[in-house]
Parts: structure tokens; C-alpha cells; sequence
């Protein structure tokens, strides 16, 4: 096996391996995660787009392969795609920039 | 339109069906085909009876399509002989199969094809010609809408994506424009239009290493997309899974994918898929005459189970229905997720 690198794509396929750890904590985990992405008051398509695009803001690459297949599988093109990444992109960088208020307030502060 | 040499004509070490066998049966599965089966309770797979004589009457293709299983295209040169066209059409008029399911290749450019539909629907059976679309606009095949119109052949057409460059992608630059094109002129013939009783159906492969979505809501999709942008109206969509043989698995070795996408198929298996597989109620012929489970064991060579009649001339309908189903990894295929047919998903 190799440690020397962080990420490998194949330890994507060995998730269940965290529930040895607490093996009642994951099944809960399990049935909460199947639930929520299951067809409710959203579509298992939009389900997978929002996941999607959580998952570039939380940046973690086997969720971004997970949800890139899962989308393709639930119809979304790379249209829709790309665009839910945008969002996703838009909201992050908004955040920043919104605290550009908290700046200008201690401007306001300092300055004359 | 943008064609590629085939396997076969490249000399390609997937080219045969022995081989594409060696190549599958070295990728790593969790369990095998049979003992998913055993889980499921459906081991040995039996049929339950014949409803669907499908024929593949040719490899011969004007098309050479990524993805296709059958490595089809303009320089295959098998074509089904007079003789195996007679005994198909004597197999059909001594027994009660419901169905005539013609395909290939782009099955009109056998010649006899117009006199295999004459004499099926003569017969009083349903016939459906598996259409690549793009042939209809061919010099010499600007017939075949009209005829198939006129003889009440149902039509099931190849359209991967509502898109262009999805299309292309998959079925060679040029083929989407085609395909439209040839779809408005099945609709001005009166196919896929309410109340004609002229059945247009499409079909959608995935455009890759994943599986088709769910078939219902893609249904929607489509008939919002082809309308809002072309214009074009059809009866239904059939999602269908991409095999791991032939060009497809040559494709996904080129990727470096055929190890998660078979561990991805066996991870979908689903024991209600698995029930309804299309062999079970079909019996699938090969150009020469010989006998296949479906269109998939045939292009991988893999003839009937022991003792079976295996050519059509032998055809004993009381054996072959309750024949049991060869199988192998490849059948993950048509058992992921919603399943997959030529008829569509089947859970």
C-alpha cells in the first residue's frame, strides 16, 4: 500500500473500512446518508447536482469523483454540471468578499 | 459523417470473441456472475419460453460507433446468406414467436431485408428494425422510411443525447445533424405521433463509463428537449447499459476504466434486474445461422448450453424455451441498477 500521497482514488472503495472503528456510529451514518439522498421533496438528480457541488467546496476528491459519476448516472450532463460547480464557486468566492463589509466597517473605524 | 476502421480490419487484439472472454476474465470481480445469481436465488438462469426472434442478419454498418458491441462498420462484409434468411422465416411460420426483432449492423443494408419484412408481416408477426438513423439519408436507402411506414415496422433508433457533441462523440462526428434529420422525416411519415399506430422508440447508451439513468425521468427529459429543440416527437426511451465487449472494452482499456466499470456493473447487480433479463424469453441468430443466448453472448462466441440445437435449421422451440442461460462476467451488464435490455430497463 502506498502512504506516501494523501489522496489515492482507490481508498474510495474502502470507506466502509472507518466503520471497524465504531461499528454502530457507521450503520447510523449508513442509514442517514442513504436517506438523505434518496427521491423525497428533491430529485435524486438534484440531490446529486447539490452534492456535487458541495463537494468542490469542501474540496474533497473522492467525493468529486463519487458525484460526477452519480450525476452522469442520474442524468445530468456537463452543462448542468459545470454550472452547479459555479454556484458552488460563486457562493465561495461571495464569502469572501462579503467580508469585505467587516473591512471597510474598521476603515470606517480607523480613518477619518 | 466520420468513420473509424474496425477492430477486425486494425487486426486488433480484441477483435475475436475468444479474446474479448480472456480479456474479461482477467479483471478482478468481488463475486462472479453465477454466484450473484446463487444470492439471488436464480441460479441456474432458465429461459421461460421465446417471444423474441432477434436476428442479426449483418456487421456490415455505415456507422462505427464507439461503444458498439458488435464492432459494425463499412468494411464488415458477414451477411446473413438467402438460406439462413429462409430457414429464420420458416422458424418463424412454424412456431407462434410473437416477435421479429431485426438487427445488426445497420441491418437495411442486407439486401434481403425489404423481403425478410414483407414475409414477417405477412406472417402476421411484429417486427422491429434496430435503426442507426443516419442510414435512412444514404443515396441508395432514402426508401427505407416509407417502407418500414408502409409495412408497420416498429422503430427503434439509436440516439444516445438530446446533444449534439454527446452524440458525435459517441457515434462519429457528423451523425447527430443526420439522425435528426432523419427522425423529423419518420414524424411527417406519421412515427411516434399519438394515434398513428406508427412506433417510434428511441435508444440511449451512456456516453461513457457510467450507468443510464433512470429511464422514467430521462423519458421526460428527452421528450421536453427533442420537441423544445427540433421539434421531434417519439413514443419511448429505452436506457440501455454500454457491454464491456468488443469496442466498448477496447475503449475502456484505452482509458485505463475496465476494472471499475466491471467492479461497477457488479456493485449494481440487482437480483430484480437479474429476473427479467431479456434472454430469458428471447433466442437471438447470428448471420450464419448459429444460435446465441443474446446479441452479446453471440459477438463474444459463446454458443448454446451442451446439447442444444445450435443452428437455426435445428430450431426445437419446446428445448430452446426452457434452455438454461450460458453466462458469463459480461452478463453484470444487463443486471446493474434498473437493468438493461433491448427493450429498455426491465426492474
Amino acid at each position: 500500500m502506498d502512504h506516501s500521497h494523501y489522496y489515492h482514488a482507490a481508498d474510495l472503495a474502502r470507506f466502509a473500512e472507518v466503520g471497524k472503528g465504531a461499528p454502530e456510529l457507521w450503520e447510523k451514518f449508513r442509514a442517514w446518508y442513504d436517506a438523505v439522498f434518496a427521491e423525497g421533496a428533491l430529485t435524486a438528480r438534484e440531490k446529486a447536482l447539490v452534492a456535487l457541488a458541495v463537494s468542490h467546496t469542501v474540496q474533497c476528491p473522492y467525493c468529486i469523483d463519487a458525484y460526477t459519476t452519480a450525476c452522469l448516472e442520474q442524468g445530468s450532463n456537463e452543462e448542468q454540471m459545470t454550472e452547479a460547480v459555479h454556484v458552488a464557486a460563486a457562493i465561495r468566492g461571495g464569502s469572501s468578499l462579503v467580508h469585505a463589509v467587516q473591512m471597510r466597517n474598521h476603515l470606517e473605524r480607523l480613518g477619518m | 459523417m466520420r468513420v473509424l476502421p474496425t477492430l477486425q480490419k486494425q487486426r486488433h487484439p480484441l477483435a475475436g470473441g475468444a479474446a474479448q472472454r480472456r480479456r474479461l476474465a482477467e479483471l478482478p470481480l468481488a463475486r462472479s456472475f453465477e454466484e450473484a445469481l446463487e444470492g439471488a436465488g436464480l441460479f441456474p438462469l432458465v429461459a421461460k419460453g421465446i417471444e423474441v426472434l432477434q436476428v442479426n442478419v449483418g456487421r456490415k454498418c455505415n456507422q462505427t460507433c464507439r461503444h458498439c458491441h458488435v464492432d459494425a462498420g463499412p468494411d464488415r462484409t458477414e451477411m446473413m446468406p438467402p438460406d439462413v434468411v429462409e430457414a429464420c422465416l420458416h422458424v418463424l411460420a412454424a412456431t407462434a414467436i410473437p416477435t421479429l426483432d431485426i438487427t445488426g449492423g445497420a441491418p437495411e443494408l442486407h439486401p434481403e431485408f425489404r423481403y425478410l419484412v414483407e414475409r414477417a408481416t405477412t406472417l402476421g408477426r411484429r417486427v422491429i428494425d434496430r435503426c442507426n438513423l443516419t442510414v435512412t439519408r444514404l443515396l441508395n436507402y432514402r426508401w427505407i422510411p416509407r417502407f418500414l411506414a408502409e409495412h408497420r415496422v416498429e422503430v427503434t433508433a439509436s440516439l444516445p443525447y438530446y446533444q449534439g457533441h454527446q452524440t458525435d462523440a459517441q457515434r462519429g462526428e457528423g451523425v447527430f445533424d443526420e439522425s435528426i434529420a432523419a427522425l423529423r422525416e419518420l414524424n411527417a411519415l406519421g412515427y411516434g405521433r399519438p394515434g398513428s399506430g406508427l412506433v417510434l422508440n428511441l435508444v440511449t447508451n451512456p456516453v461513457g463509463a457510467f450507468l443510464p439513468p433512470d429511464q422514467r425521468a430521462a423519458e421526460r427529459d428527452w421528450k421536453r428537449e427533442l420537441e423544445r429543440r427540433h421539434g421531434i416527437v417519439f413514443d419511448r426511451l429505452f436506457t440501455i447499459t454500454n457491454m464491456p465487449i468488443s469496442r466498448f472494452l477496447e475503449h475502456l482499456d484505452e482509458k485505463g476504466q475496465a476494472e471499475a466499470y466491471l467492479a461497477r456493473l457488479q456493485q449494481a447487480f440487482n437480483p430484480a434486474a437479474a429476473s427479467g433479463v431479456m434472454c430469458r424469453t428471447t433466442i437471438s441468430v447470428a448471420w450464419d445461422g448459429t444460435l446465441h443466448d443474446c446479441d452479446f453472448n453471440q459477438m463474444l462466441e459463446l454458443p448454446l448450453g451442451e446439447g442444444l440445437p445450435r443452428n437455426i435449421r435445428e430450431f426445437d422451440p419446446a428445448r430452446l424455451g426452457r434452455r438454461s442461460i450460458v453466462l458469463g462476467p459480461h452478463c453484470f451488464g444487463c443486471t446493474a441498477g434498473a437493468g438493461s435490455s433491448c427493450g429498455g430497463a426491465v426492474a
